[in-house]
Order: structure tokens, then C-alpha cells, then sequence
């Protein structure tokens, strides 16, 4: 599966340890969803869309690979 | 704009205590263990009542223990839990597989020495260390 979230976080100028912060886990799971090693829940997807104000398939796109 | 940081610092937090409690509950199931093995040798003489007084207070601390675990593992995060997840896996597989040949090895007096069940135990620590080690380079 593919994400935006880097580069919607980088749009909002916030580390990736502020990221996790606010999505209550890790740095190191919000550095496996950026780099697509690691697919996020559902609530998890939905809690990141609701904090960029936006809808899931606006964040991640699934390309069939993973 | 920053997010937030006052209404979510709790969760790291939150993982902090979990992580010290799990310690010390652990670190208190050490010592009963010690006691429980070492009273009767050292300290009074294999009295059977002060032994199993020990032996429940082990018990008692263990389950301690496993419900620190259990919260610990609950307060991780999917990736965490996950990495939890594969780590325990490898040390079961590796714990079963290679303990019941160690025993089979033992029954059929291929080792000259008899196997211990702390043998075991330290397998399964061992292993379940490289899985988390693996584990957290897996998903780097």
C-alpha cells in the first residue's frame, strides 16, 4: 500500500516523532507507514485521515502488491 | 502549525509505567524463585511448610507478573505488537522444536548429561531477544 504521509507531514513542517505523538504510537511505526513496510489498521488509517483533515484513499492508495 | 502536545502525552507515558511495572513484578518473581530454590538449601533446612509458603508466594508473584505482561503487550502499538507477535512465534517454534529433541536426546542418552529445564528457559529467552531484534530491523 502506498501513503502520502510523508509529505503531508512534511507540508505541516512536523517530525515524525510529533506525528506519532499524536497518533499515539511510536516513531518507529510512523517510519515503517511512511516507508510502506508496515500497513496501519483501519482505526489507525482513520485516525490519521481525521488529523489531516482528510479522506483515507486521499492518504493511502492500495497497489495490490502488499 | 505544530500539533498538540498537552492531551497526548499520555500514551508514551502510559507505555513507560507499563514497562516499569512489568520490571518490577518481574524482578520480584526472580527473587521469590530464588527463595523458593535456595531457602530450602541455605536457609531452613527443607522445612516442607516454609517451602511451600514459598513456592505459593512464587506462584502468586508469577501470575502478578503475567497480568504485568499482558497489560504491557495490550498498551503497545500495532507495530509493537506485532513485532511482540513474530518474536513469540520464533520462541515458541524454535522453544518446541529444538526442547522436545533436546529431551528426545536426553531419553535416548545421545547427551551424557540430562536436560534441564532451565536449558529451556534460556532458549527461549535467547531467541525470543533475536525475534524482537529482528524484528524492530525488519520494520527500521
Amino acid at each position: 500500500m502506498k501513503n502520502r504521509l510523508k509529505v503531508l507531514r512534511a507540508e505541516r513542517d512536523w517530525t515524525q516523532a510529533q506525528l506519532a505523538h499524536e497518533l499515539e504510537v511510536s516513531r518507529q511505526t510512523v517510519n515503517a507507514i511512511e516507508k510502506g513496510k508496515f500497513d496501519p489498521s483501519l482505526p489507525l488509517a482513520f485516525k490519521v485521515a481525521r488529523l489531516f483533515g482528510l479522506r483515507i484513499e486521499e492518504i493511502f492508495q492500495y497497489d495490490g502488491e502488499s | 502549525m505544530n500539533p498538540s502536545s498537552t492531551d497526548t502525552a499520555g500514551w508514551a507515558e502510559r507505555n513507560k509505567h507499563n514497562t516499569k511495572r512489568l520490571a518490577v513484578w518481574t524482578g520480584a518473581w526472580l527473587v521469590t524463585m530464588a527463595v523458593a530454590v535456595f531457602g530450602p538449601q541455605l536457609v531452613w533446612e527443607s522445612n516442607p511448610t516454609l517451602t511451600l509458603l514459598a513456592l505459593a508466594a512464587n506462584l502468586i508473584v508469577g501470575a502478578g507478573m503475567i497480568l504485568a505482561n499482558k497489560t504491557h503487550l495490550q498498551g503497545l502499538d500495532e507495530l509493537q505488537q506485532r513485532i511482540q507477535l513474530e518474536a513469540m512465534a520464533l520462541a515458541l517454534g524454535v522453544g518446541l522444536v529444538l526442547g522436545l529433541a533436546y529431551s528426545t536426546a536426553d531419553i535416548t542418552n545421545l547427551i551424557p548429561f540430562d536436560a534441564e529445564i532451565s536449558h529451556l528457559v534460556m532458549l527461549l529467552g535467547l531467541t525470543y531477544l533475536v525475534g524482537v531484534f529482528l524484528g524492530r530491523r525488519k520494520y527500521q
